[in-house]
Parts: structure tokens; C-alpha cells; sequence
């Protein structure tokens, strides 16, 4: 038999000790997404106003955050900003996935709001509701669920990004695999427990949105 | 009912809309027709506000309307609107469609706005639809819905822009056939279409259009039987 380097029967032992990690990499994605959604909704219809007071700031930032690194966001929110203010890595961590991911999300909203029909927002005026009310009612819903497959995607990306958060000392799963691995020699083991966990979460992500998006096409389905 | 003075219309440098003058007094059915880019819809979906002319006056009734009329769309509200592609809303049931008006525009309960939907099916022959999607519907049921959607708001004129062009042949019937009902019960329309049985049938009034202008107007037999203008009788004789 040849006698291989690595000591595979460390995964599953050294398995559930990532437990904590998996759960800050989760709480780092959730709270990503969600400062992400909220950005990338308000960011996405200020892009769409003809008043350049409003669109400018919008395209201004998705310019800015779309063109550089997230690494260096992180960087910049935990390091550079430390004589302004000091976040912890955290805060810093979700704040920076947040406002990354927003950029992404506020283009996917955008396109999604643009691509319903003109005709309904001309149905929903022709009938006396007022911008506001076109635009939560009958133009949101349509453009949410058109969205769906793109914030999947865009989801996915989010939780392997969180990894990043590493680098500004988050242990989340990555930097506790580098630590784990380093102290017992046996980094390669570890880094693939790290791959089985980001594996299972995306696994379980994709059948998520999977499932919301077979849900909100009741409305298409044709006897 | 609807008065029109002057109106011109351009998009960007296209003068789609020349100077044109016209009324609709209640109860009336008048009729535009004219070749594609005459200005027809044009003229329709100024009157509703969902283009706004750069020049010229409208009239409804009475009060006088333009881009910088506060709470426009309460003056929307009262001018039903029809269109070619139906525009029912994907992500409501026929019923909901119907009853969107009444309940975030008229702010009337879910109750009553449901009776009052429930009505309006009836009287457009879709009682049995009322809990499906649009997606499941044919064109003339689609367009049917449409009607009823915009009658729930108890519009003073009904626009039907183009309302059977989308239909299957044998769809138009059961279309025209809602829209003559609403004629008979004294509904105020202007309806674009190329359906002559209609307009000699209901119409009070044809109007006919030619590049952004109002070539000629009058009783629909009389202007379909005996057309005055060269361009109203070549038009006529292409679409027949």
C-alpha cells in the first residue's frame, strides 16, 4: 500500500468541530444578504429615476463597489477606517459583504423592474393608482419574482464570499480551517471539511430558491 | 363629456398629433379609425394622460387637465382605458384584477369591493373565472376582463384602444358583443378599431385619421357609404 501523506480519517473526527465556524460563516451570509437586498432594493430604484439628484449617488456607487475588490472593501471598513471609526470584525464582516452584495442586487432589481411590460404600469395608471401604488403593487411583484433565479445566483456567491471575512480575522469556516490546520499539521484535511460544509450550504441554498421559484410560478400555469 | 382644442403631440422630432379638434358628448360611441401611425392611439392615450400632448387643450368633463394637473390620476381614474394587449395584471386572479381598483383606489372594503367584482363578471359573462390566472384564459376572455376591470371604476367614457386586433377572428365576437351591451346602456366610448359591423351598428359617430390629422368626421353609414375625402375613400377601399 502506499503510504499517502494525508490522514483522512481526521475528517470525520475533526467534522462537527467546525460547528461554530459554519455557524458565523451562516450568520455573516444571512445578515450580508439582508443589508444587500435592502441597498440593492433602494439603490436599484434611485438607478431608475430620471432625476439626476437621485440616480447619480446610485450609479456612483454600484460603479464604485462593482469595480473593486471585495477583499479590499473589507480591508478598507475594518482597517482603514479604524481613526474614523472602529467596527469590530463582525460588524465589519457583515457591513462589507452587505454593501458589496447591494451593488449586484441593485443591478438585478434594475433589470428585472425594467423588463416589466410597459403596458402594466400603463394599466395600473389607466386605472387611477398613483406611481407609488404602481410600482408596489403591480410592478415590484412581477419584477421580485422575475428576479428570483438571479438572486439565487447572487446568494451563492455571497456565502462562498464570506469566506473573505477572514481576512479581517472573522473565524469564520476558512480562517478556522488555517488555524485547525496549521496547529495539527493536517491542512489539506481540514481545508476539505471546510469544502464539504460549503458544499452542504449552497446544496441546501440552490433547493431553497429552487423551491420559491416553483412556488411564485402558480400564477403561470396554464390548464 | 371630452373635449379636445388644438392638441399636438411629438415624439422627439415627430409631429404625430397636427391640431386636432374634437368632443365626445355623453352617451356618445364614436369610432376613429385611420391607418397605423395616423395618430389614433395617439389620441387616446393622451386623453388618458399616459402620453402628454405638448401643445393644446383637454377637456373632461368640463375641467380642464394637463401634465401638471394635481392628483392626475384621480382624473385617470375616471376615464376607463382598454387596451389592444389587455395588460391584465400576471400575478392576480381575474377577480383580483377586477377589484385592484376599487380597493386601492376607491379604498373600498374587500367585502364590498368582491360584490361589486362579482357583478361586473357577471355582466362580462366570466362569473366562472373569477379565481384563475390570466394566464389561463383566452384572448376574448382576457380582453373581457380587461373590460370589466375598467368599468369597476365607474369611469364617466370608456377608451377602447384597438380592443379586438390581438383576437383570434373567432374571438372578436364575443368582445364586440360586451362592448355593444355597454352602448345600449348609454356608456359614453371612443373606440379606435377597424371593425365597421361595430361602428355602423352602435356608432354614433366615425372619425377618420390621417397623419396626425382629423381628415373628416360623421354618422359611420354615411361616412362609410359615401366618403367625402379622397384619402377616407382609398383607406376604406384598403381595408375592406
Amino acid at each position: 500500500m502506499i503510504d499517502l501523506p494525508w490522514d483522512f480519517t481526521a475528517i470525520p473526527r475533526f467534522f462537527p468541530g467546525f460547528y461554530v465556524a459554519a455557524l458565523l460563516t451562516l450568520q455573516i451570509t444571512f445578515f450580508g444578504i439582508l443589508v444587500g437586498l435592502v441597498l440593492g432594493l433602494t439603490t436599484g430604484l434611485m438607478r431608475l429615476s430620471k432625476n439626476n439628484l437621485i440616480n447619480t449617488p446610485a450609479k456612483a456607487y454600484i460603479w464604485a463597489i462593482r469595480g473593486t475588490p471585495l477583499l479590499l472593501q473589507l480591508m478598507i471598513i475594518y482597517y482603514g477606517l479604524i481613526d474614523l471609526v472602529s467596527i469590530d470584525r463582525m460588524p465589519a464582516a457583515i457591513i462589507g459583504l452587505g454593501v458589496h452584495n447591494g451593488a449586484y442586487i441593485a443591478e438585478i432589481f434594475r433589470g428585472a423592474i425594467q423588463s416589466v411590460e410597459r403596458g402594466q404600469r400603463e394599466a395600473a395608471m389607466s386605472l387611477g393608482m398613483t406611481g407609488a401604488q404602481t410600482m408596489r403593487r403591480i410592478v415590484l411583484p412581477q419584477a421580485f419574482k422575475r428576479s428570483v433565479p438571479a438572486l439565487g445566483n447572487q446568494f451563492i456567491i455571497a456565502l462562498k464570499d464570506s469566506s473573505l471575512a477572514s481576512a479581517i480575522a472573522v473565524r469564520e469556516l476558512l480562517l478556522r480551517a488555517r488555524q485547525l490546520g496549521a496547529s495539527t499539521m493536517m491542512m489539506l484535511e481540514m481545508l476539505m471539511i471546510v469544502g464539504f460544509y460549503y458544499l452542504m450550504m449552497t446544496s441546501i441554498l440552490t433547493l431553497l430558491v429552487g423551491r420559491v421559484e416553483k412556488r411564485l410560478q402558480v400564477s403561470d400555469y396554464r390548464e | 363629456m371630452i373635449k379636445v382644442r388644438g392638441l399636438h403631440k411629438w415624439f422627439g422630432d415627430l409631429h404625430v398629433l397636427k391640431d386636432v379638434n374634437m368632443e365626445v358628448s355623453e352617451r356618445e360611441v364614436v369610432v376613429v379609425i385611420g391607418a397605423s401611425g395616423s395618430g389614433k392611439s395617439t389620441l387616446l392615450r393622451c386623453i388618458n394622460f399616459l402620453e402628454y400632448a405638448q401643445k393644446g387643450q383637454i377637456f373632461i368633463d368640463g375641467v380642464e387637465a394637463n401634465a401638471k394637473t394635481k392628483n392626475l390620476h384621480m382624473i385617470r381614474a375616471e376615464v376607463g382605458m382598454v387596451f389592444q394587449h389587455f395588460n391584465l395584471f400576471p400575478h392576480r386572479t381575474v377577480m383580483g384584477n377586477v377589484i385592484e381598483g376599487l380597493t386601492q383606489v376607491k379604498k373600498l372594503s374587500t367585502e364590498k369591493a368582491l360584490s361589486q367584482g362579482e357583478d361586473l363578471l357577471k355582466k362580462v359573462g366570466l362569473s366562472d373565472k373569477a379565481d384563475v390566472y390570466p394566464a389561463m384564459l383566452s384572448g376574448g376572455q382576457k380582453q373581457r376582463v380587461a373590460i370589466a376591470r375598467a368599468l369597476a371604476m365607474k369611469p364617466k367614457i370608456m377608451l377602447f384602444d384597438e380592443p379586438t386586433s390581438a383576437l383570434d377572428p373567432e374571438l372578436v365576437g364575443e368582445v364586440l358583443q360586451v362592448m355593444k351591451n355597454l352602448a345600449l346602456e348609454g356608456m359614453t366610448m371612443m373606440v379606435v378599431s377597424h371593425e365597421m359591423g361595430f361602428a355602423r351598428e352602435v356608432g354614433d359617430r366615425m372619425i377618420y385619421m390621417d397623419e396626425g390629422r382629423i381628415v373628416e368626421e360623421g354618422e359611420p353609414k354615411e361616412l362609410y357609404n359615401n366618403p367625402q375625402h379622397e384619402r377616407t375613400k382609398t383607406f376604406l377601399r384598403q381595408i375592406l
